[in-house]
């Protein structure tokens, strides 16, 4: 009986633009054991929702291999990966754009039900729609409402229902907290935490807000234009960050706390995100590391375990 | 009160549809001296656009109306000042960072040509050259190449559009700068060099800024004094040291703390406030955050708590007393 649930080999995902090859995903190995959480941080434009998508086959992969508790299911037909998509769910970001406006809840939530063919009785889908409504918190009079009539906290957690109709093993969750004001986001973080605990979830959670992601994660991947820069147990990123990108992300989060935001030295970097189409060979991160050599362009580096279960991709690492 | 460069005084605004009267802002108070950064935290829907929209007289056509109070912008009642007279101050005395860069500037003309136009508006230089010459000074100011002065918004990036924004509402060095989040759209390493920069920018021409926003981060960063905005007031008030480190508060900023994940200490749950903020058009009775309140009390439900004020710290609500405001002293008091 393996433990990993989610495994990617190598995966790539290049798109094709008038101007060249994009880079999205290139080369990424992730493992996710059951009843974890991974979450994938960076900026916009790494990669971490295309990766996101990846995973759960709703984009092909370029190259590159998705095993599924052991199974590959990189080349399955999509009759078969129907299948598999019952264990496997997507919660958006944006409540607003995700919800089809001319459905009433009870639709949208019982609608993976029907396209899946999981329970075929009208009566006892009627009962699990009910069941989900209270799993997340949402009170019955709304059942015939309409997505507009409510607000975006509740909007979340329609989409946190819908994910949940098929019972899946696996939700990948994009940025789901990223468009909700602090209080209503605890709210959701709370109700994705208690859900995991319950039906023993896996989550992979995609976002750019760090003191999110040290929250509700048990390993963290620090994305950089496409690649993986850091990856290690939540608690040793924050207490130990290697990479200088992640030493960076970490040193610009605004803290809530007077003390140590006067305090801090600060250490900005400098310029912005280098274009991902064709990207040099190298730490694509050298653009802007205040550490660069030549080393650093000329070759691709590598992930390497500095301790056990810790890897980054850095040449300042031997 | 002399050297206030803003004063807003009782100011009740509301949005009237046909539909219904929303209470947007309800009986704000807010003193803002030379030099100094404020920082306006809420939720959506508090009301802190609607504040800023008011001291720019910027409020939508017909809609929003400011029903009661008084504006004053160095000294200058602005509430009842003609459209015309508005022009003047506007950008001149004071300008706005809007929060969106994509979508608050004209993508038909160059960043340039935008940025010429305040200072050709509020007639600051006679001649061309003179124009173009302080142009690339206000871009060289903000970190940005002149020679992109000819590219279009859609040729830069989020960043370097926001720093076109702040280079627009500096041009003319204003008295007062409203940031209305500013580096929300931004990634965190592109919003750390924002906000280093409107740090920097507001010490070398002095002017003084009202910073809106929902994180409280960056308010601990870079603002002086801080108004936490709860359906329409300003329910807590102080220096940063007031909110940050002193042990009274408001039972709402205690919940807005408590519902963001730490950084340093590991708690298993989050401790968010229950329940949502009250409809805007259908207010309770008494203190607006009773229906949320874990301390709510009868008294809450029927009387608007008073504001207690000690050493300028301000709180609104019925859990102080007397006691803790010292007495009761108006004269020294921020807001």
């Amino acid at each position: 009986m393996c433990d990993i649930l989610i495994e990617t080999r190598d995966l790539k995902k290049y798109f094709n633009t008038s101007r060249g090859l994009l880079h999205a995903v290139d080369g990424v190995n992730l493992t996710i054991n059951k009843g974890n959480t991974l979450g994938v941080v960076g900026e916009s434009g790494c990669g971490k929702s295309t990766l996101g998508r990846l995973v759960l086959r709703l984009l092909e992969p370029t190259e590159g291999k998705i095993y599924y508790d052991g199974q590959c299911i990189s080349n399955y037909s999509r009759s078969k990966m129907d299948k598999m998509r019952t264990k496997m769910q997507i919660i958006f970001q944006d409540p607003n754009a995700s919800l089809n406006p001319r459905m009433t809840i009870s639709e949208i939530i019982a609608e993976p039900i029907k396209v899946c063919k999981t329970i075929r009785d009208s009566r006892e889908r009627d009962k699990k729609v009910s069941e989900l409504m209270d799993t997340v918190g949402l009170a019955k009079r709304f059942i015939n409402s309409y997505p507009h009539e409510m607000d975006g906290g509740r909007r979340q957690r329609i989409g946190v229902a819908r994910a949940l109709a098929l019972d899946p093993e696996f939700i990948v969750c994009d940025e789901p907290v990223s468009a909700l004001d602090v209080s209503i986001q605890a709210q959701i973080l709370n109700l994705l935490m208690d859900l995991q605990d319950e039906r023993r979830l896996s989550y992979m959670f995609v976002t750019h807000d760090l003191s999110v992601v040290k929250h509700i994660s048990d390993e963290i991947m620090v994305m950089y234009l496409g690649q993986c820069v850091e990856r290690t147990s939540s608690d040793e990123l924050f207490l130990n960050p290697i990479h200088p990108y992640t030493q960076a992300l970490l040193a610009a989060i605004p803290v809530p706390d007077l003390i140590t935001a006067r305090n801090s030295k600060r250490i900005n970097i400098r310029g912005e995100v280098t274009s991902p189409i064709d990207p040099k060979p190298g730490c694509r991160f050298s653009a802007r590391c205040p550490y660069a050599t030549e080393e650093c362009t000329g070759e691709d580096i590598m992930l390497k375990e500095v301790s056990p279960g810790h890897w980054v991709a850095c040449t300042r690492c031997k | 009160m002399e050297d206030a460069i803003l004063n807003i005084n009782d100011l009740y605004v509301e949005y009237v549809t046909d539909d219904a009267r929303i209470f947007a802002v309800n009986g704000l108070d807010l003193v803002l001296f030379k030099g100094e950064t404020l920082g306006l935290v809420g939720e959506t829907g508090a009301g802190k656009t609607t504040t800023a929209l008011s001291v720019m007289q910027l409020l939508p056509e017909r809609t929003g109306v400011i029903k009661k109070g008084s504006i004053k912008l160095d000294g200058v009642e602005i509430t009842k000042a003609t459209e015309n007279k508005m022009r003047g101050i506007r950008g001149d005395n004071v300008s706005m960072v809007f929060q969106d860069p994509m979508t608050s500037l004209n993508p038909t003309i160059t960043v340039g040509e935008q940025i010429a136009e305040v200072l050709v508006l509020h007639k600051k230089y006679s001649t061309k050259a003179e124009i173009d010459n302080r142009v690339d000074e206000i871009m060289k100011m903000v970190r940005l190449q002149p020679e992109r002065k000819n590219e279009y918004p859609h040729q830069l990036s989020g960043g370097m559009k926001q720093r076109i924004v702040i280079a627009i509402a500096l041009a003319c060095e204003p008295k007062l700068l409203l940031a209305d989040e500013p580096t929300t759209a931004l990634d965190v390493t592109i919003q750390a060099q924002v906000l280093e920069l409107m740090r920097e920018l507001k010490e070398k021409i002095n002017t003084s800024m009202i910073l809106i926003t929902h994180d409280l981060g960056i308010v601990a960063q870079a603002c002086d004094k801080v108004a936490i905005m709860y359906a329409g007031e300003i329910i807590e008030g102080g220096t940063v040291e007031d909110i940050f480190l002193a042990k009274n508060h408001h039972p709402y900023t205690v919940g807005l703390f408590n519902s963001i994940p730490n950084l340093t200490s590991k708690a298993s749950r989050l401790q968010p406030i229950a329940g949502l903020m009250p409809d805007p058009t259908d207010l309770p009775s008494g203190c607006n955050f009773s229906t949320r309140c874990p301390n709510c009390m009868e008294i809450c439900k029927e009387k608007k708590p008073p504001k207690f004020i000690r050493n300028g710290h301000m709180i609104r609500c019925h859990l102080f007393n007397k006691s803790f405001a010292g007495e009761e002293d108006h004269s020294c008091v921020i807001y």
